[in-house]
């Protein structure tokens, strides 16, 4: 019906509204690239400039993130936790989905169903008892705490996610291949994961987003500035005092937003199918 | 290999053990399950018990706790910073929720017309869900700073305001301000996950519509909307679920204060349990939260399974 409406018309009901919609959604970000480049002078003092735009950018913030703090360090831990435990999820994952929807083994109903459960169990009330098992497991302080409890967050999503993927490979194909001798273990490794690489591509990729959002368990597990994720260092470590470094706060929150921007703007397209698919199941 | 191949012809008397164990559905799947039941159990199943447990018991951090019963929830019930925490969850939860939902629909219908560089706006509409919680709510911070506020600077220069918004330092400014920051996060969400639902609306529908006179709004309330309610109900149950138990986001911009004003159940357990030291009771807070989780739940599965009921359909 869209082609019923007249062009003044579409602009009133659809692109102004749409506009101002975006712009809000986006203020924040722009907020945040142009503090993260303004002098100090200009931060605090909003009659010199407009502060809506920067006259003289600067780069000092960035450059005093990036060698005056350990940001790079911070990077490098949430990239590796991130990593590792993205991987141990999806091949747990791409398991637990294969056997729930393909095996149909005895009870692998109610097993699907338990997984849904997991992922609405939220980590704010789980925290005060891992805590504990951390402790208990001398996992305190390091990553390894991290990349084990990560786990219990991505593992639910990724197995709905795979769930509906490998529904959609048609089954025949699996036949012929039992027919043929395959064990199930090449049928899942030769037939059903090449098949399910988009899938596989969009479980990755929510699941590192995931990982790399996580802030509750990093902020309880891990106490050494020198060992925290971006987002608990940022929000810990940039605070002297009464006296907040604004610029290299922005700085800290843009960097740490790019690498997930960048891989997700990559990847948009799996990623919107992904949750609409897992929505649909 | 041999052996599996074995497994899947019929062969003579009975298969050995190691055959069985290979090929047999049950145990097949259960060796596959192995992995992610590992997990989930260690560390969310056990925990989730270990949990209720503490919260009957006096544990401090450092000193394993003695089994108190109910005492940490009657302490609770007497305490008026639990009470607000409550107030506080079900205000930030119900305005949020509310908003997400109104503003997503909206969004989604915008998007959902033909318009240019349509990939491009639906990647930028995603953003702010996309960028991790916290540092977004860094940048709200900012926004919201008592002296530099940007928002403060361009009501004074329209003349709207004389002096500058006290953002976080007011209860209920604060209060709305940390609403305010949860919408921007969550519309995203709801809208881009409905907007896929609305694309699979067949337009023909519309089309017989159309020639039958139907307003918009008619359409809307008539095809749309039931079309859409399965996917409201799934989108809705998680956008509830997750500013219920929202945590980052208030740590980020508030910590729960100004005077507790902004602690939700989640940062007053966090507080008490972890910056306490009273684990016993930190924990009893975040039990506390089991049973309006549930209700949320119930409430959308329910409503979910009536509405399928009514309309007649065996799948979705």
């Amino acid at each position: 019906m869209d082609y019923l409406m007249s062009t003044p018309r579409k602009v009133v009901t659809v692109y102004i509204p749409l506009s101002i919609i975006v712009i809000v959604l986006l203020f924040p970000f722009y907020w945040m690239a142009i503090t993260a480049i303004k002098p100090n002078q200009q931060l605090v003092n909003l009659d010199v400039v407009n502060p809506y735009w920067v006259s003289e950018p600067t780069l000092d913030h960035i450059k005093a993130l990036l060698f005056d703090t350990p940001y790079l360090h911070w990077m490098w831990n949430t990239m590796l936790v991130a990593i590792v435990a993205t991987f141990l999820s999806i091949v747990a994952s791409v398991l637990a989905a294969y056997a729930i929807v393909r095996l149909r083994y005895r009870g692998a109903q109610w097993i699907g169903g338990a997984i849904f459960l997991a992922y609405l169990v939220p980590p704010s009330i789980l925290f005060i008892p891992l805590s504990i098992i951390v402790v208990n497991y001398g996992l305190w302080d390091t990553p390894v705490a991290l990349m084990l409890t990560y786990p219990t967050i991505l593992i639910p999503f990724s197995t709905w996610l795979l769930m509906g993927y490998f529904k959609s490979i048609p089954f025949e194909l699996e036949e012929c291949a039992l027919i043929d001798g395959a064990s199930r273990w090449q049928i899942l490794t030769k037939i059903i994961l090449p098949l399910a690489v988009p899938g596989l591509i969009s479980a990755g990729i929510f699941a590192f987003t995931l990982c790399w959002n996580e802030f509750i368990y990093a902020l309880t597990f891990i106490s050494t500035p020198q060992n925290k994720t971006v987002p608990v260092a940022i929000v810990s470590e940039f605070v002297d005092g009464d006296i907040y470094r604004w610029g290299s706060l922005m700085a800290g929150a843009l960097l740490g937003s790019v690498p997930v921007a960048i891989v997700y703007m990559f990847f948009v397209n799996y990623y919107v199918s992904a949750m609409t698919g897992a929505v649909k199941e | 290999m041999t052996d599996a191949a074995m497994g899947t012809r019929p062969i003579p008397g009975e298969p050995s053990a190691w055959t069985r164990l290979k090929t047999n559905r049950n145990w097949l799947g259960f060796w596959f399950m192995i992995p992610a039941a590992a997990f989930l159990l260690l560390f969310l199943a056990y925990p989730l018990g270990l949990g209720i447990w503490l919260s009957l018991t006096d544990a401090r951090i450092g000193r394993p706790g003695q089994f108190v019963g109910l005492e940490n929830f009657e302490w609770l019930s007497d305490d008026p910073v639990f009470w607000l925490s409550v107030f506080n969850t079900l205000l930030y939860t119900g305005v949020a929720s509310v908003f997400k939902f109104a503003i997503g629909l909206y969004l989604a219908i915008l998007l959902n017309h033909h318009l240019p560089f349509k990939a491009f706006l639906r990647a930028i509409v995603l953003l702010p869900f996309i960028v991790p919680t916290v540092l977004s709510a860094i940048a709200f911070w900012w926004i919201y700073d008592p002296q530099f506020s940007i928002i403060s600077w361009t009501l004074r220069q329209l003349g709207l305001i004389s002096s500058n918004i006290d953002f976080l330092g007011d209860p209920w400014n604060a209060r709305w301000s940390v609403i305010f920051a949860n919408i921007w996060r969550g519309v995203p969400f709801v809208a881009i996950t409905l907007l896929a639902g609305l694309q699979t609306v067949p337009p023909s529908l519309y089309e017989a519509a159309t020639i039958d006179g139907a307003s918009r709004w008619q359409m809307f309330r008539h095809i749309t909307y039931p079309l859409l309610t399965p996917i409201i109900a799934v989108v809705m149950t998680f956008s509830v679920l997750f500013t219920f138990t929202d945590f980052q986001l208030i740590w980020a911009i508030t910590r729960g204060g100004p005077v507790n004003a902004t602690h939700l159940m989640a940062t007053l357990s966090y507080q008490r349990a972890i910056l306490g030291g009273y684990l016993g009771e930190g924990a009893a807070i975040a039990t506390a939260m089991i049973p309006f989780l549930l209700a949320a739940i119930m409430v959308s599965w329910f409503g979910l399974q009536r509405r399928k009921w009514q309309q007649g359909e065996a799948d979705d």
